[in-house]
């Protein structure tokens, strides 16, 4: 039987099942052993080039999805690996990916940073800064045009804010009235630079009131809260083609990529010491069993559920060929 | 056949277009309630309505930004630079996100998007509006580059550009608006992609050249015609892909070639003909390849710079003279 749990503090938590509940906290166990994988890959050399990791941000991506039907969009930039996994990609395939194999997403063409799943509505892996957001707005002027009523929600980090495509995204979807749901995943540094370092303006949910459109900040680190407050955006933006800018307050663990793998140079130990007291997994879960939503052993056969689709994840990764030479000319143009 | 403009032709094909398929719209800046900046859209507003024929404020990154994303979903945008030297703006999102997305995803995402308008020397435009901008573009595999030089071709590879699945650079010309020439009136005559055409037959040289540049080539070969050289003329049409076949088939005929082009000659497109020519037919080659270009300089805007800046029609017959090996060396 579900209960509903109350949250520290004092406002009350809102209402979760016990089946939501199992959702929520999978996907994000998910998200966080398929990227510690992948980190442990990235050691061994089986992943190359910029690996950028999500770990800290998990609440964000499956809070939001969880507010999604399935043919609603989702479109990202290259921290993108827990917005396709929570948008339903198979890890197995994502992690082949990530290894440049036949297998992957994109045959082993896109990478980490491109991460593509047309099956599920997500729209990519984006890895110029700002650039998939006037994208974003494009799939929402497709779904008007065409008469739908899905929703597209595009991440995005704070450092696409300063891009000026930032501001003509917001612009023309505020202008046409387009059903995009912006959601800046703020963790508080662009790579190395910190917000306060890169806009006059910190408080990025602000800019939603600058062109007119429902704007608000919610905590990045609490599933439950993204989720109510996408939520109220897809309602906005289902029914009457309203765009909404989120900014989700939550904090990445690790450095930039594996290239920054201490992050280190730009803030102090002791500021990500503190972050991870508000860690979205452990808080959710302790949560959960105080309100005896789902039980110790619940708990732990989700732990193993997800360790099992990571290691068979790694495994698909590990067993699946390279593309072959000739596809490096494939999928340049598409015949009519 | 009809006989229209330039413009008007280009205008039949987005209307006709714009009939067949419900998925192809019209987006830019002053494209519907101004009709274009040049009227290249005149009176599809009217016709099609302000959800097809959008209005964008000054953003071209944005609003390219918003084809390619409607494109990834199942449109079939016309987004229109209302002079190319704008795209500049948009140049990430053609080269990074439109010409890159199909491969990326692995064939999940094709960007069938057409990116039109008018680019190249005009009438005292000067530095930042007359740029030949093809060559940013012809470099970057999974675009595809069309420069069409008549009324009949404007509409024939605007048609089949609007219906290709991927993302195509379509480049006219102010100085061609208002040329007129037979145009199939059948809505379904279509110049396929790719495909370069003789406009003269000749036997004694090899000319390539498109839009202003062709006409000034045209009216060298009739002059040298007097004089009894027969020049051959070839436009490529679609600068990626290139038919090179056809340019190296005329250049068995003929052995001598001469490309021309507005833009700068520094790694432009004639640079890229000679090496072909050079790689596939240097054995049938009497002559080294000229090359005809826009001065290595920015345009400038006084008449007579202006008229120094981009090739001249003297100056293509000196060029062919040479390699003709007419009038001295």
């Amino acid at each position: 039987m579900a209960k509903t749990p109350t949250r520290g503090g004092a406002a009350p938590a809102p209402s979760v099942d016990a089946a939501l509940a199992r959702q929520l906290l999978t996907d994000k166990l998910l998200i966080r052993r398929f990227e510690e994988k992948a980190a442990e890959a990235y050691t061994l050399g089986k992943i190359g080039g910029f690996l950028h990791l999500y770990i800290g941000e998990e609440a964000v991506a499956v809070g939001a999805t969880s507010a999604l039907r399935p043919d609603d969009y989702a479109i990202s930039a290259y921290r993108e690996h827990g917005h396709c996994l929570a948008k339903g990609a198979d890890p197995k395939r994502t992690m082949a990916e990530l290894y440049g194999r036949r297998d992957g997403l994109s045959g082993g063409k896109g990478g980490s940073m491109h991460l593509f799943d047309k099956s599920v509505n997500f729209l990519g892996g984006h890895a110029i800064v700002g650039a998939h957001l006037p994208i974003a707005a494009g799939v929402g002027f497709a779904v008007k045009y065409q008469g739908g009523d899905q929703v597209v929600v595009c991440y995005f980090g704070d450092g696409a804010v300063p891009e000026g495509e930032f501001h003509e995204s917001m612009n023309l979807a505020a202008l046409w009235k387009l059903p995009v749901i912006f959601l800046c995943e703020n963790n508080r540094y662009a790579m190395g630079t910190s917000v306060e370092r890169a806009l006059a303006q910190t408080e990025i949910w602000k800019f939603g009131q600058t062109y007119g459109i429902p704007a608000e900040r919610v905590d990045g680190m609490d599933v439950l809260a993204v989720r109510e407050a996408v939520a109220r955006a897809v309602t906005r933006a289902r029914q009457q083609k309203t765009p909404s800018l989120l900014e989700a307050d939550t904090y990445r663990y690790r450095g930039h990529s594996m290239r920054d793998p201490a992050g280190a140079v730009y803030r102090t130990k002791d500021e990500v010491e503190r972050e991870k007291l508000r860690d979205p997994i452990v808080l959710f879960r302790e949560k959960l069993l105080a309100a005896d939503v789902l039980s110790e052993a619940d708990v732990r056969a989700i732990e193993k559920d997800v360790n099992d689709r990571v290691d068979e994840a790694v495994a698909f990764a590990d067993a699946s060929p390279e593309p072959p030479g000739e596809s490096l000319f494939t999928d340049i143009y598409k015949e009519s | 056949m009809a006989v229209m403009t330039y413009r008007e032709a280009l205008n039949l094909a987005l209307r006709e277009e714009m009939q067949r398929d419900p998925s192809v719209f019209v987006i830019g800046e002053e494209v519907g309630l101004y009709e274009g900046a040049y009227k290249v859209t005149q009176g599809l507003l009217k016709e099609f309505g302000p959800q097809r024929v959008v209005d964008t404020p000054i953003a071209e990154s944005g609003f390219t930004g918003v084809g390619i994303g409607a494109a990834m979903v199942g449109l079939r945008p016309v987004i229109e630079m209302m002079t190319f030297n704008f795209a500049l703006l948009a140049l990430d999102q053609i080269v990074n996100s439109a010409a890159k997305m199909y491969y990326m995803s692995g064939g999940q995402f094709n960007v069938p998007i057409v990116i039109r308008g008018p680019g190249g020397p005009a009438a005292q435009l000067a530095a930042q509006h007359s740029q030949s901008m093809e060559t940013y573009f012809y470099h970057v595999p999974g675009l595809k580059v069309v420069r069409p030089t008549t009324p009949m071709d404007a509409k024939g590879l605007l048609k089949s550009s609007i219906r290709d699945d991927n993302p195509v650079i379509f480049i006219e010309s102010e100085t061609l608006y208002a040329v007129k020439g037979e145009v199939p009136e059948d809505p379904e005559f279509l110049i396929p992609l790719g495909k370069a055409i003789v406009r003269r037959e000749g036997t004694d040289v090899t000319v390539i050249a498109y839009m202003g540049m062709m006409y000034r080539a045209m009216e060298a070969a009739e002059e040298l015609a007097k004089e009894g050289i027969s020049v051959e003329l070839v436009d490529p049409r679609t600068l990626r892909p290139m038919d090179t076949e056809t340019i190296i088939g005329s250049v068995r005929k003929t052995h001598r070639v001469v490309v021309v082009e507005a833009g700068a000659g520094f790694a432009g497109m004639g640079s890229e003909i000679a090496a072909s020519v050079t790689e596939q037919a240097f054995d049938d080659l009497d002559a080294p390849v000229e090359r005809v270009t826009g001065a290595n300089a920015p345009m400038p805007y006084a008449r007579n710079l202006e008229r120094l800046k981009t090739p001249s029609k003297e100056r293509i017959v000196a060029a062919i003279r040479r390699v003709c090996n007419v009038n001295g060396h």
